[in-house]
């Protein structure tokens, strides 16, 4: 058995595990967060992305104990409470998903290329960047869409934050 | 239309669970005392079980129990059927081998479930299932369907001598070869349509729950059609009878037909339940989904299209082999048949068809329905003949194709099918235009310039949704009526709920059922639910598949606010002393036409349930119940074009440019429809570039994870374009004709149809990978 500590969704949270314990089933059985999903075996699926000190993880691919002593922000915890965060928005208005089981992986893969991406996305690159996450009901077609939305929404927030702050 | 009735294209309302993690699948639920199942499954495509030893198994740390299918025998758990009865040719039935849930004495293919382990821990059961020792005697065993057929091939069951399920016909054999005889020129093609898996991303898990207390079941499914699921585990495998099962398909992360049968596994964790004394839940792993979900397609085809001096199509002759796997699943029979070559005929007037379809077992996971079932395969055979015959004939193929559209409506085909509106030039008019199909000559130059390959090409489809009516599919062989229910109940607030026999499981009932009731009451979305999935609420249903939703299931709302409605302007007349035909429903109160008198649509709810002041004689509350029962099946129709550009360096192949131009009839929502079309094009598109399930010689699935089945993702696929036209079915109140198979069954010959006009030769089997595109790119005849 390891024991675990880490921040989830900000609170703080420790138990034991079995050794071979992966995150996804940590956070899935241990803290009943079960908006993060298993699709696959393989690291192929990206249904279970969460973020590991910030970064787009695949849970499945790392084990609780691994991840003791991180951050870990699930699909649970991104929005600001009753407001949806950008990326979730878009989502919904641009109906970048369909029967929703990919759609987790899928919005936490997206808030974090938005974040590398702070010049902006072209429909390239956000196809590009979604390598790791498969979705099986929409082509795409409006994931893409929704993550062109959600950066250009964000990136005039944070123009607007910055111009307020100067 | 206002604006969140129909026709308009309002945000989802199941949105907001899914986008903040709050869905509820069937892995998530959590029943107190709930322990975990894993299954042994048979490592051999083909073996006799010798012996099971189960006692290291059961010493395992955390082992409940290790139960064997002897004891499901012993238990009088029933084995799994087929629900379709198809005769062959010379009115023999056809020949159902016996598929017990937990293998008995023999396994069929890689995956057979033999014993299930129930532990405390998903891990434990594992570990345990490892431990339980099965000596097999092995046997040859064979996974091509055209190899099962043949002399000396392994057999499979008893009951199927040679391997054949059944050899039938469909149309008039004569005529069609008469036809051909005549014929100025005849187009043949042999057809391979590659098996796939259908990879819902959420994988089929079930947890089963006896509760000693009621002696009664409740089983948590991912099923497109709970009340069907009861249905066949109370009838057909003696699990419970309907009134002590209960089923629930909560959120269902996508199904594309594989979650409609019932699988051994709900069987197999309802009676460990019992057996156990606990909730045993089982989760598949992707490696048993692709092993044992039921896959998709898989025929050996071969075609000959005959043509007059005009270019007129004067027959059509189709000889199939379709692979069915190891067991005959529950309407595996139905795909290659009544789904499939039916559709032959095309958008087309084709005088004399004939179709022969054989089915075969095979040391392989059992194949039925995937989304289209049927007709994908039938389009794929019509379309690429089509093709095919344009460049034979030297016309072109959107020339060909127009002359021969059906253009008179009803029009009967020789193949059953009597098709009832549709406007097949308006599309393939659409698709041309926005393709820009005339500088197509220009863009392809250009691409040669740049040391590329560009091809084009069509598809015109035509598809069946909405299998109906339930006598015609009963006198056909079905097992079941193919109608639907709802019941409407208003709430004394005036707040409806709408309980529903379809399932959603990404297809936005919860909206777009909700906007239809809103274009009817003008009672808002938020104030309409949608309940469905759960058997213990919705009274009976047949579930969601063959895109029978809208025109089926939204029927028999439209059936049940009729009733409603008729009501509720019983009650308003009487409160507001007027006559009842002059009551009319306008932005939430009901009033009387042509003056200001109004009882506000809560109000006239609120008197239905204090029931103080109601017409003479009427029962108090409002609540109404309809089964709708379809005159004929839907006829959604379109042309997609596909433009691809080969790297003939790689053989990569890119497609360029997508456009899908289709007549859905009348829509609800278009945004969900618009979503429904880009998720089959995708499917489709996989089929024609990525997908394709292989077996080797020894019966083992080489493609059985992410690794090795080719998914498509982000950067294989375009952004499609795509419009819609309308001739409403005539055949439903709604005019509705279903979208949500419609881009995987006009897809894949259109991009097959583009990559063989690069190439210049028809060498090219489906999924045209790179190295074959680039083998076929330095092979082949020249057309």
């Amino acid at each position: 058995m390891s024991e675990v500590s880490l921040v989830v969704n900000g609170r703080k949270v420790s138990g034991a595990v079995e050794d071979r314990t992966l995150l996804v089933h940590f956070l899935r059985e241990h803290l009943g967060l079960t908006g993060t999903h298993v699709g696959c075996d393989t690291s192929q699926c990206g249904a279970c992305v969460v973020h590991v000190d910030g970064k787009a993880m695949k849970s499945c691919t790392m084990l609780a104990a691994q991840a003791s002593g991180s951050t870990i922000t699930t699909i649970e915890g991104l929005a600001n409470g009753a407001d949806l965060h950008p990326v979730q928005a878009a989502f919904k208005e641009h109906h970048g998903l369909q029967c929703g089981f990919c759609t987790p992986g899928m919005i936490m893969t997206a808030t974090d290329m938005i974040r590398r991406h702070p010049e902006g996305l072209d429909d390239a690159t956000v196809r590009a960047e979604l390598e790791g996450n498969i979705c099986r009901c929409t082509g795409y077609h409006n994931i893409v869409k929704a993550i062109l939305a959600a950066s250009k929404t964000m990136s005039k927030a944070s123009r607007s934050k910055a111009k307020k702050a100067a | 239309m206002g604006i969140e009735g129909i026709g308009a294209r309002v945000a989802r309302k199941e949105d907001k669970r899914f986008i903040t993690g709050a869905g509820r699948y069937v892995d998530d639920m959590v029943v107190p005392g709930m322990k975990h199942a894993a299954f042994v499954r048979s490592p051999h495509a083909h073996a006799d079980i010798k012996k099971i030893d189960v006692k290291a198994a059961e010493a395992m740390p955390g082992v409940i129990g290790v139960l064997t299918g002897k004891q499901l025998k012993a238990d009088g758990i029933g084995n799994l059927i087929c629900g379709w009865m198809i005769h062959s040719k010379d009115g023999s039935p056809m020949k159902m081998g016996a598929w017990s849930p937990l293998a008995v004495d023999r396994v069929r293919y890689v995956g057979d479930a033999v014993v299930i382990v129930v532990a405390e821990t998903k891990g434990q059961a594992r570990d345990a299932a490892e431990a339980v020792e099965i000596t097999y005697k092995e046997r040859k065993s064979v996974s091509d369907a055209v190899e099962a057929l043949g002399k000396g091939a392994p057999q499979l069951h008893p009951e199927a001598d040679g391997n054949l399920i059944f050899d039938w016909g469909i149309g008039d054999a004569a005529a069609a070869d008469a036809a051909l005889k005549s014929a100025a020129h005849v187009t043949r093609v042999e057809i391979v349509n590659n098996r796939l898996v259908p990879n819902a991303m959420e994988p089929r898990a079930a947890l089963g729950h006896y509760d000693k207390a009621e002696d009664h079941y409740t089983c948590w499914t991912t099923s497109q059609n709970p009340h069907v699921a009861r249905l066949v585990m109370s009838a057909f495998y003696n699990v419970a009878p309907e009134n002590k099962l209960r089923v629930i398909a909560p959120d269902v992360g996508g199904g594309f037909g594989s979650k409609i049968y019932i699988y051994p596994e709900e069987i197999v964790c309802l009676w460990a339940s019992k057996r156990t004394g606990v909730p045993v839940k089982w989760v598949a792993d992707r490696t048993e989904s692709f092993l044992t979900d039921a896959h998709g397609r898989d025929h050996h085809t071969t075609v000959e299209m005959g043509f007059d001096k005009n270019n007129k199509i004067v027959g059509l002759k189709v000889d199939t082999i379709a692979n069915l796997g190891a067991y005959m699943s529950l309407f595996s029979s139905a795909t290659p048949t009544y789904l499939y070559a039916t559709l032959l005929s095309g958008q087309y007037n084709i005088p004399a068809i004939y179709g022969n379809v054989r089915t075969v077992y095979t040391n392989t996971a059992p194949v039925d329905a995937y989304r289209g079932a049927g007709r994908p395969e039938a389009t794929y055979v019509v379309e690429r003949t089509m093709e095919i015959a344009a460049r034979e004939l030297g016309v072109s193929p959107a020339e060909l194709r127009r002359s021969n559209f059906v253009t008179q409506f009803p029009h009967q085909t020789p193949v059953i099918m009597c098709y009832d509106a549709g406007d097949y030039g308006a599309s393939l008019d659409a698709a041309m235009k926005q393709a820009d199909y005339a500088g197509f000559a220009k863009r392809k130059s250009a691409a040669a310039k740049k040391g590329k390959v560009r091809g084009i090409g069509m598809s015109c489809y035509i598809e069946a949704c909405g299998i109906a009516p339930s006598a015609a599919v009963g006198s056909l062989g079905a097992g079941v009526g193919l109608w639907e229910s709802a019941e409407v109940r208003v709430n004394a607030v005036g707040t409806i709920e709408v309980l529903t026999g379809s399932h959603s499981h990404g297809q936005g009932h919860e909206t777009t059922f909700a906007q239809l009731v809103n274009s009817r009451f003008g009672v808002p979305l938020d104030s309409v639910s949608i309940v469905h999935g759960d058997t213990d609420k919705v009274q009976m249903g047949m579930g969601t598949y063959g895109s029978r939703s809208g025109a089926v299931g939204m029927s028999a709302i439209v059936k049940a606010l009729d009733k409603v409605e008729a009501k509720a302007k019983k009650i308003a007349a009487h409160l507001l002393e007027a006559d009842e035909g002059d009551i009319v429903i306008e932005n939430g109160a009901l009033k009387v036409a042509g003056t200001d008198k109004n009882v506000p649509w809560f109000q006239m709810a609120l008197a239905a349930y204090t029931a103080h002041n109601l017409p003479a004689g009427m029962e108090p509350g409002l609540k109404e119940t309809a089964f709708y029962d379809p005159s004929n099946f839907t006829f959604p129709a379109g042309c997609y074009i596909c433009e691809v550009e080969i790297d003939p360096e790689t053989g990569k192949t890119d497609i360029v440019q997508f456009v899908a131009a289709d007549d859905f009839g009348n829509i609800i929502n278009p945004m969900i429809v618009e979503g429904q079309v880009h998720g089959g094009i995708a499917q489709g598109v996989g089929q024609a570039l990525l997908e394709g399930a292989v077996y080797d010689g020894s019966g083992q699935l080489l493609t059985a994870s992410y690794m090795d089945y080719t998914m498509p993702r982000a950067d294989d696929l375009p952004s499609f374009q795509i419009s819609t036209s309308n001739t409403p079915c005539p055949g439903n109140p709604l005019g509705i004709k279903g979208c949500g198979e419609a881009g995987a069954i006009g897809s894949p010959p259109a991009v097959i149809n583009a990559i063989t006009d690069a190439l210049g030769h028809e060498n090219l089997t489906m999924p045209a990978t790179p190295s074959k595109v680039w083998a076929a790119l330095r092979a082949g005849t020249k057309h």
